[in-house]
């Protein structure tokens, strides 16, 4: 029997603000609260809220036949819980319709998983907490920034305890092979991949309102035939796409929604059903597994790394960013870990991209790359500096934690001796009072 | 296909951007293999290259001498002949005994601009009826206001289209307070043309909007560079591991905006003390900016070296480490792609025209210096940017050739000419 895996992203960046090299050293707050509150409510309007109403409507009416999986990225969240709490309070509606399953993934939407393992976990971490914490799930199954994966990644994440992870069907990778079958991770075959298919996902998310399109208009039942229609070993059909997706890249106007809400009937006539990304892999075998020895992600034509780290500089500010990871990771003061979440989005990087893609990118605030290099830099500077005030630079990190490690120890004996301290001294007052 | 040009400089004589210019047009046409080209210059020197006719304007009779073959012969420089001279002389179309003639009947000019400058303009536009009603050609092309008058009339004769070549207007010279008479001068030679050619999209803006051209007949024909000779290839780049230098080079004059490169340079260096800034060139406005280097309190790292030329101008780009061009108003601006040709990053403004075919440019606002400073302080921190622009740059402004300029003046020249018979 055929299965539909329908999941959604819900992601979006804390922008930053235009920050002058003279601010370095002056001004800690980088963010531009404006086009936060306006870009979120915004979307959230157009897209969000619809699209998790007809969400929830599809799982009330369809008695549990209809199954989908969304994922949250902390920064986005933190976004919606101050400016658009009316989507939350959506998904948790969704999520009480026990039809809606919730994956992990990095709380920043950063690169961690490309450069630091310890940051990486700890992002990761953090995102499961948030999610058992809000939703009362323990998510099994993971997926990285924009579905960044390689055999390592897939390593670290197998490590972490997870049974499943999403990622691009990539045609470079897979070859003749086809994304309709349970994969696994080529480093630890307990990690089943689910690949996404990008033709019948692009043909919601790109191509559904575009008049051009040879299969223009598209209906759900021309969909589902399909699918259908794909030989019969070929069961996962997995749909991978932002939520925004619905409303923004494709309009409301266009009746997506309409579209996506008469899914489910045609499935059924057709016999095939959806499930959650954890129910496909618990039931089902993998058929082989899937070697990945350099990242790949759902990006670009070239589905790689090269859209956040293709040119030098980009690399280089990725770099610069992560060679404070660990000294991130040992501080404990609030704020600049904050920070460190909201730097570590990936869309930074995006917004330095030269590639001609011939799709014209909305860099936001940023003239072009180099102004958004230029601009990244300059926060870059003083957060990095502000990270270096915390402690000595010319120590090594090592050196630090150990060193911090002993300091902790201590405060932890000096206040077990102090309590034996006043213990004693208690029972010297009582002795001199009797 | 022959094409009758007026131009004002052509190298070896470089005076300004105009020579530089009419010598690539030319060249670009002239590899083309098909296409003659006829030069009209006010005064040549003898030492133009030999890719096209050269026509000294200084030697086309337009009174009526008897002159001996041999005395011609002694009298004109190599490049003229006197079969051509007597050609010329059979073609004088009016009497200009009043005018003031040498021994040959011709006009003698000082060349470059001088302070008689509108009247030069007028005995070359005279001449040029002497030399349309003698050559043969099927389009003619003026460069530059100097040479409109010219062009108007040799199209007046003989009835070829006319295609004009705006490497400037007086409104960039002069932000907007224009001076009547180049105006009228400017305006009649692109009321008659039949094609106007600007340097750039934002010259074209001006062209329609200022001087009221119809849009369907202005084109933009942007400039190219010509790859730099291996003696300026070889001067080798300093590079400055503790001190960076960022440079301003041109005319010191309001149209190129120095006083904001001044005030970038004077916020960069609140920052950091670890950059030096260099003003080269001269103008009416070289004191003003001393001066305003001094109030700053900056001019301990602020240099003057003044009016660089040749080789030295070169030896500066690959001093640099950025190049800045804030220009006001700028029809095209060849010098960040020289300067990109030499490996130095550059930032331009966005009014300049070169913006529009460069992609590896940091372009800011011209007034807005807080921008400004920041790509400075950028480019002097951040290797990687210094890098990908130096690279991307090198790689982007060698593939601005006038080889390709050439071939879209040729298809503006077939339409023409086409559009012309019918």
């Amino acid at each position: 029997m055929k299965t539909i895996c329908l999941y959604f992203e819900i992601h979006q960046i804390i922008h930053l603000k235009r920050y002058r090299c003279f601010d370095i050293g002056r001004d800690h707050y980088y963010y531009d609260d404006y086009e936060n509150e306006r870009s979120i409510t915004d979307i959230a309007e157009r897209s969000y809220i619809p699209a998790l109403s007809t969400l929830i409507d599809m799982a009330k009416s369809n008695d549990g036949a209809f199954k989908v999986a969304l994922s949250l990225s902390g920064v986005g969240l933190e976004q919606l819980e101050i400016y658009a709490p009316k989507v939350i309070e959506l998904l948790h509606k969704l999520n009480e319709t026990g039809c809606c399953e919730f994956l992990c993934e990095p709380y920043s939407h950063g690169l961690s998983s490309l450069a630091n393992e310890e940051c990486f976990r700890d992002d990761v971490e953090r995102m499961r907490k948030k999610v058992k914490q809000m939703f009362g799930q323990d998510p099994k199954v993971f997926r990285n920034s924009s579905l960044i994966y390689s055999n390592e990644i897939g390593a670290m994440v197998a490590d972490m305890g997870f049974k499943g992870m999403l990622t691009e069907g990539a045609k470079h990778v897979l070859g003749w092979k086809s994304p309709h079958y349970l994969y696994h991770c080529a480093h630890n075959p307990n990690l089943k991949l689910l690949l996404r298919d990008y033709k019948l996902s692009d043909d919601i998310s790109l191509r559904f309102s575009n008049p051009d399109w040879s299969e223009y208009p598209l209906f759900a039942d021309k969909y589902i035939g399909w699918i259908a229609d794909l030989p019969e070993e070929e069961q996962v059909i997995n749909i991978f796409m932002e939520l925004s997706s619905l409303g923004i890249f494709q309009p409301l106007s266009s009746n997506i929604l309409e579209f996506l809400k008469a899914l489910p009937a045609c499935a059924k006539e057709k016999g095939i059903i959806f499930s959650t990304p954890t129910e496909i892999v618990t039931k089902l075998k993998s058929v082989d597994q899937v070697d990945v020895p350099y990242p790949l992600s759902w990006v670009d034509e070239e589905r790689d790394i090269s859209c956040w780290l293709g040119n030098v500089m980009q690399r280089e500010a990725f770099n610069k960013l992560y060679s404070v990871a660990e000294r991130v990771h040992l501080c404990t003061d609030r704020r600049i870990k904050q920070d460190w979440d909201y730097m570590q989005a990936s869309n930074n990087f995006r917004f330095m991209t030269t590639k001609n893609t011939g799709v014209t990118l909305n860099r936001g605030i940023y003239d072009s790359p180099f102004d958004a290099f230029t601009n990244y830099m300059n926060i870059l500077g003083d957060f990095i500096s502000r990270v270096n005030s915390l402690y000595p630079v010319d120590m090594d990190n090592e050196e630090l934690n150990s060193l911090l490690t002993t300091i902790k120890n201590q405060g932890l004996e000096i206040e077990a001796l102090e309590k034996e301290l006043n213990k004693y001294k208690k029972k010297a007052a009582k002795k001199s009072a009797e | 296909m022959k094409v009758l040009m007026f131009g004002w400089e052509f190298p070896p004589k470089i005076l300004g951007g105009l020579a530089v210019a009419s010598y690539g047009i030319t060249k670009g046409l002239s590899v083309q293999g098909d296409v003659e080209t006829t030069f009209c210059l006010p005064k040549p020197t003898g030492e133009e290259e030999k890719f096209l006719n050269i026509i000294g304007m200084n030697q086309v009779p337009i009174v009526w001498r008897d002159v001996d073959y041999n005395y011609l012969k002694s009298r004109l420089p190599n490049y003229t002949t006197p079969e051509q001279y007597y050609a010329f002389r059979d073609h004088i179309y009016a009497d200009f005994s009043y005018m003031h003639v040498n021994d040959l009947g011709c006009m003698e000019f000082a060349g470059g601009y001088p302070q008689n400058l509108h009247e030069e303009i007028n005995n070359y536009s005279i001449i040029a009826g002497v030399v349309a009603r003698q050559q043969e050609f099927d389009i003619i092309h003026a460069h530059d206001w100097l040479t409109y008058p010219a062009g108007v009339h040799a199209k007046m004769v003989s009835g070829k289209p006319l295609c004009i070549h705006v490497h400037a207007t007086d409104f960039d010279r002069s932000r907007g307070k224009v001076n009547p008479t180049v105006y009228s001068i400017e305006k009649n030679g692109m009321d008659h043309a039949d094609c106007i050619m600007c340097v750039s999209e934002l010259t074209r803006q001006t062209v329609i909007h200022q001087y009221h051209q119809d849009p369907r007949k202005c084109v933009a024909m942007h400039n190219a560079v010509y790859p730099l000779s291996q003696e300026l290839q070889d001067i080798p780049r300093v590079e400055h591991p503790k001190e960076k230098v960022v440079t301003f080079l041109g005319r010191i004059t309001m149209q190129k905006g120095p006083e904001y490169f001044v005030e970038a340079a004077a916020l960069v260096l609140q920052r950091t003390r670890n950059i030096r800034f260099v003003m080269a060139g001269s103008g009416d406005m070289l004191e003003a900016m001393i001066h305003l280097a001094a109030e700053r309190g900056i001019a301990d790292r602020f240099h003057f070296p003044g009016f660089q030329r040749g080789r030295q101008v070169y030896e500066a780009y690959k001093n640099s480490d950025v190049f800045v061009m804030p220009s006001v108003s700028e029809p095209f601006g060849i010098a960040p792609l020289e300067a990109m040709q030499c490996g130095t990053p550059s930032i331009i403004s966005k009014q300049s025209g070169c913006g529009e075919i460069l992609e590896n440019v940091i372009k800011v606002d011209y007034w807005d210096i807080n921008a400004m400073a920041d790509a400075i302080y950028s480019i002097c921190t951040n290797p990687s940017l210094f890098q990908y622009l130096q690279e991307e740059g090198k790689k982007e402004v060698d593939g601005i050739t006038w080889e390709k300029v050439g071939l879209k003046h040729r298809a503006i020249y077939e339409e023409l000419i086409r559009n012309n018979r019918k």
